[in-house]
């Protein structure tokens, strides 16, 4: 086996392309996942059963099964249905709702992480319900769980790949997308093998820096 | 403290009602149990307006359940709690929210908002509760930091603060409110020694400048007999005794409280 720094400069072009679609799936199903993981959290709270079990049977079923199964569901099964979205967009929904299921029991925790004193507080001081969540609860919360939510950025980072299965043309799509067309593998796979190396190595020393200064 | 804060009598009589000696607080007939454990067992008691009452008595014996109850912390499991005329126990939700804006309380552990500085604290229910103006609650708020000692703590985070200074900040976010009756749970027992005096002068102060009626559960019995119009003597759920300061602390009928006062004095 040799090493054809050719190929290298050859596979550049689709790892570039690649790099941009791996960003945009990591950033849009990061959002996702934070946005609607809270939504899980703060409704697994209502008084209402009626309410809180749908979710919880949802979001258990969610995590308790894998996301390329999902992926497949999404994307093979829903158009016999009727709706037909993107590869891209099937993706990125599929890896946000994923990862909600997992970002909504970190915010459990960070939420049953505040004492009890504030919520008295909150109540002493007569603050509406809502107000007492926006600015006592969820920002004291919150800022617990930015650290763990980090973690489950770089996982989501890791599993970008599984998209390459509905034809999303991420760093791994394009590295095969090159090594079929040039039948050459490893210089492609190695060079996306170090990108994801680079990408996710800072963020998580970025990661242990924030849990220093925001977890006491 | 001088005259012309928020708080004197003067400037607080839209807040307050006049000291008429009239009924501020009832309680009838209140069962409280925790478990098979019971808290307070049929307990009666009123508090007239304006007046500064203590509760003292062992650890376990209720003291604090009265607070709580009437900050609508806990729920009684028997009886009725009454407030300015109003029930409190069973009311709709809307009749509970209008009475808790009679009373403030000051906790064990301070409870100050931890994201907030230290002027938020103060600010944060006079602008979302009672609809003031920013300006005008930092205004009052200055005022009310400047009576408790801290006004050059405003900028701060409470966890910049020793716990006395923390205590003292929790004062001023009750008193923002401007409360008719201020519940005082163990104020200090969450204190190092040389740090209770200044909370205990600055409530010295507000007992002695405004009409805000006190309810006060505490251990330091100095500071009891000098704020005090009544003291009331707990033991198991039940006020055993009750009486002037003076009566209580020098000549307490019972002997369960000279027991009981022989221990901790």
């Amino acid at each position: 086996m040799k090493w054809d720094w050719n190929a290298v400069s050859e596979f550049m072009p689709y790892f570039w392309d690649g790099l941009k679609v791996t960003l945009q799936i990591l950033v849009l199903g990061s959002l996702i996942s934070f946005v609607l993981g809270l939504v899980w959290a703060l409704l697994m709270r209502t008084p209402t059963r009626w309410v809180r079990w749908p979710v919880g049977i949802v979001t258990e079923f969610v995590r308790d099964t894998p996301l390329l199964v999902q992926l497949f569901f999404l994307f093979y099964v829903l158009p016999e249905w009727g709706l037909t979205f993107s590869a891209l967009t099937t993706g990125v929904f599929a890896i946000g709702l994923h990862y909600s299921t997992y970002t909504m029991q970190v915010y459990r925790a960070g939420i049953e992480a505040v004492p009890v004193g504030q919520w008295e507080a909150a109540t002493a001081l007569n603050l509406p319900v809502r107000r007492t969540w926006t600015a006592v609860i969820l920002p004291q919360a919150i800022r617990r769980v930015i650290p763990a939510l980090g973690n489950y950025v770089i996982a989501m980072l890791k599993d970008t790949p599984i998209l390459m299965v509905i034809t999303v043309l991420e760093l791994m799509g394009q590295a095969r997308l090159f090594s079929q067309e040039h039948y050459q593998f490893t210089e492609p796979i190695t060079v996306i093998g170090v990108a994801f190396i680079l990408i996710s190595y800072p963020a998580s020393l970025l990661i242990r820096a924030l849990e220093r200064r925001l977890v006491r | 403290m001088s005259a012309d804060t928020p708080l004197t009598k003067e400037t607080d009589a839209n807040a307050n009602p006049p000291v008429d000696g009239s009924e501020l607080i009832r309680l009838d007939h209140v069962t409280k149990r925790f478990g098979s454990n019971t808290v307070l067992d049929d307990l009666d008691f009123a508090v007239e307006s304006g007046k500064h009452v203590t509760l003292i008595g062992p650890s376990g014996s209720g003291k604090t359940t009265i607070l709580r109850l009437l900050m609508t912390l806990t729920k009684p499991d028997e009886g009725t709690i009454t407030v300015d005329g109003e029930q409190l126990f069973p009311a709709p939700e809307k009749q509970i929210r209008e009475i808790r804006k009679k009373i403030g309380m000051v906790f064990q552990q301070f409870n100050l908002f931890p994201n907030m500085t230290v002027l938020r604290n103060v600010t944060e229910a006079p602008v979302t509760v009672l609809g003031l103006p920013k300006d005008e609650a930092e205004a009052r708020a200055l005022e009310l930091l400047d009576l408790v000692g801290l006004a050059d703590k405003a900028g701060a985070r409470p966890t910049q603060l020793s716990g006395g200074q923390q205590q003292r900040v929790a004062i001023a976010r009750a008193l923002a409110m401007r409360p008719q009756v201020l519940l005082l749970d163990e104020v200090t027992s969450a204190l190092d020694p040389e740090l209770v005096a200044g909370v205990l002068d600055v409530l010295r102060d507000i007992a002695r400048t405004t009409d805000i009626t006190m309810l006060c559960v505490t251990h330091e019995m100095n500071f009891a007999r000098d704020i005090s119009d009544q003291v009331l003597m707990f033991d198991s759920g039940k006020v055993i005794e009750s009486g002037p300061p003076e009566q209580i602390f020098g000549d307490p009928e019972q002997q369960r409280t000279r027991e009981f006062l022989g221990a901790i004095l």
